[in-house]
């Protein structure tokens, strides 16, 4: 390795460069392959097989049936807007919230107490999920929860509430919980962009008399579009793919309210062990997010130039 | 003097906001909190008491050093910290050591198919862990891996080494060639220049994609819901879900449970917060 490595800028060099390349790389290229690669291929594979956990060497090959027959399938339709849902109404108020306190952290007349603010966003983002899962759970809690005895102390409810009953605020409610999880992401990755923002377009505005609305909507957000535009494909991938808030909050329930596209899947596969139609499942849910994370790119960049 | 009397409301205002927020960030951490030092009897309260009358710390005696009458949940819990430990730990090593030395090619030599190896990792963070785990189940159930942490180390490399290999590549590429190419004219050979030079001016990025590992590996619950199955191999995540059981949910146990379980990433992230908005902003504007 050294012989071919040590001669300087000669072609031995690029040879033993490759050849260093290919041994540093290979540990994890190895990993990668056996540990993504096949096993995403091996999904698509079964995807086109009436596939059972059960008996997995005696499946019957029926090509795009599983596909063809989610298009007809009104309990997949459901889940995919409500993941939808959920997906734009959790990024839409962590985007807006995250840029809020962004803001008012980094603004330029500090507030007393604004580092240890910057700190403390953190420590939410930093609670496990499904410890923010179990934690807001037992807020919403019907009998005893927090939440239950806050809003009777201050009058709000005469008498308590059992929240995760009805279909559509267990949905919202699971947002709030996720929405608690994920804003400090939000606002670290903002905060980073506003810092690296260039002083003096500002001091021109000011001069030119600029109201600090018309500041943040003419200078701050253009400025601001790569960093959001990063936010809002890392979050949407990550929320369009939800499950363990759902698992350890709803299981999917009431009623289906929080049947989202993930724990279908999961059903699916793992209880009722149809491995074909979950596969084609996950299949639908990389495919959906690829190009959720392809869209958004295409907009906000297109915009810009 | 209006304009005072402007500036001050406004002040006001930010100063609202910012107790909003922080009201936002700890109270559900409070009730946690109060939860996990309270009795059962005391927590059926209506309303609760914000401040337990009785404080007791046997909810968390219960999991650390549990006698015959704690519940199955809490004897368990103390066999998922150690794997979670466990599991977390040599994740991080191993990826820290085969995604940095990746990430160095990738960042410093020229080989063909460089950027599309690059690009390829970049979007397996797009891959949600559903997509995958059907075929890891099948190949762990038939290699007799299923129930073991060995599983779970093998399975959790898929995402960290991609994480790892994107925070160190944009690090690397961050150091000076200059510094490089001095050492290899005063004779370093290509090995020795990875060794004493670039490894120990790596170490904050190397710090930030460690924390970053480790704490992606204790967060993790989906694979580790479907691959264990007993105290052996069950982590924190998967042996709290366990205290909501089929009826009403043992809640000060569990949240004592949930404290032991936040504690170890929170303090990570205190700790080395200087070195997290380094390393997910540096990886995240370059994606």
């Amino acid at each position: 390795m050294n012989a071919g490595a040590s001669q300087s800028r000669t072609s031995g060099l690029a040879f033993g460069e490759r050849r260093l390349a290919f041994w540093l790389i290979l540990p994890a290229l190895v990993l990668t392959i056996g540990l993504i690669f096949v096993p995403l291929v091996t999904t698509i594979v079964y995807s086109f097989y009436d596939a059972n956990l059960a008996r997995l060497n005696r499946a019957d090959f029926i090509l795009f049936e599983h596909y063809q027959s989610f298009l007809r399938d009104a309990a997949f339709w459901n889940s995919i807007a409500r993941t939808s849902y959920f997906t734009f109404v959790s990024v839409g108020i962590e985007l807006v919230l995250g840029i809020a306190i962004a803001l008012l952290i980094e603004q330029k007349r500090k507030l007393f107490g604004w580092r240890f603010l910057r700190v403390a966003i953190l420590i939410p983002w930093a609670v496990p999920t499904i410890v923010t899962g179990a934690m807001w759970r037992w807020i919403y809690a019907a009998d005893y929860g927090a939440l239950n005895g806050l809003l009777l102390q201050l009058g709000v409810i005469d008498r308590y509430v059992p929240w995760l009953v009805d279909p559509m605020r267990a949905m919202n409610l699971v947002i709030l919980a996720d929405v608690w999880h994920s804003v400090p992401f939000v606002v670290l990755l903002i905060s980073a962009a506003l810092v690296s923002l260039p002083e003096d377009l500002y001091e021109a505005a000011g001069i030119d008399g600029a109201s600090g609305w018309q500041r943040f909507i003419h200078i701050t957000l253009p400025l601001l579009r790569p960093a959001i535009l990063v936010v809002l494909v890392i979050r949407s991938v990550e929320a369009f793919r939800v499950f363990d808030l759902i698992y350890i909050m709803t299981r999917g329930g009431p009623v289906n309210g929080t049947m989202v596209i993930s724990y279908l899947t999961y059903q699916k596969t793992f209880s009722d062990l149809k491995v074909g139609e979950g596969s084609a499942l996950s299949f639908l849910v990389s495919a959906f997010t690829l190009f959720l994370a392809f869209v958004y790119v295409r907009l906000l960049y297109s915009k810009n130039d | 003097m209006t304009n005072r009397l402007g500036y001050a409301v406004g002040r006001m205002l930010l100063y609202l906001c910012m107790a909003a927020l922080l009201f936002a960030i700890f109270a559900p951490l409070y009730w946690l909190f109060v939860s996990s030092i309270s009795t059962r009897a005391e927590l059926l309260n209506v309303p609760p008491h914000w401040f337990p009358q009785e404080p007791t710390l046997q909810n968390y005696i219960d999991i650390l050093a549990p006698t015959e009458a704690a519940s199955r949940a809490s004897t368990d819990f103390r066999f998922a910290l150690g794997n979670s430990i466990y599991v977390a730990s040599i994740v991080t090593l191993i990826s820290l050591v085969f995604g940095s030395i990746a990430a160095y090619a990738f960042a410093r030599l020229t080989f063909p198919f460089r950027q599309t190896g690059l690009y390829l990792y970049l979007s397996v963070r797009m891959l949600p862990a559903i997509s995958l785990v059907i075929p890891l189940y099948v190949i762990l159930r038939d290699a007799s891996l299923l129930n073991s942490t060995t599983a779970l180390i093998l399975v959790y490399l898929s995402f960290t080494l991609p994480f790892v290999i994107y925070i160190m590549v944009t690090f690397f590429e961050s150091i000076p060639r200059e510094l490089e190419d001095a050492a290899r004219v005063d004779g370093c050979s290509r090995f020795g220049v990875l060794w004493r030079i670039i490894l120990p001016i790596s170490a904050p990025g190397l710090v930030a994609a460690g924390v970053f590992a480790f704490l992606l590996s204790w967060d993790e619950f989906f694979y580790a819901l479907l691959f264990t199955s007993t105290p052996i191999a069950k982590t924190v995540p998967v042996a709290l879900a366990e205290f909501t059981g089929r009826n009403a949910a043992d809640y000060p146990a569990q949240s004592a449970a949930a404290m032991l379980a936040l504690i170890p990433p929170v303090l990570l992230v205190l700790i080395f917060q200087r070195f997290i908005v380094s390393g997910l902003t540096s990886g995240a504007v370059k994606g």
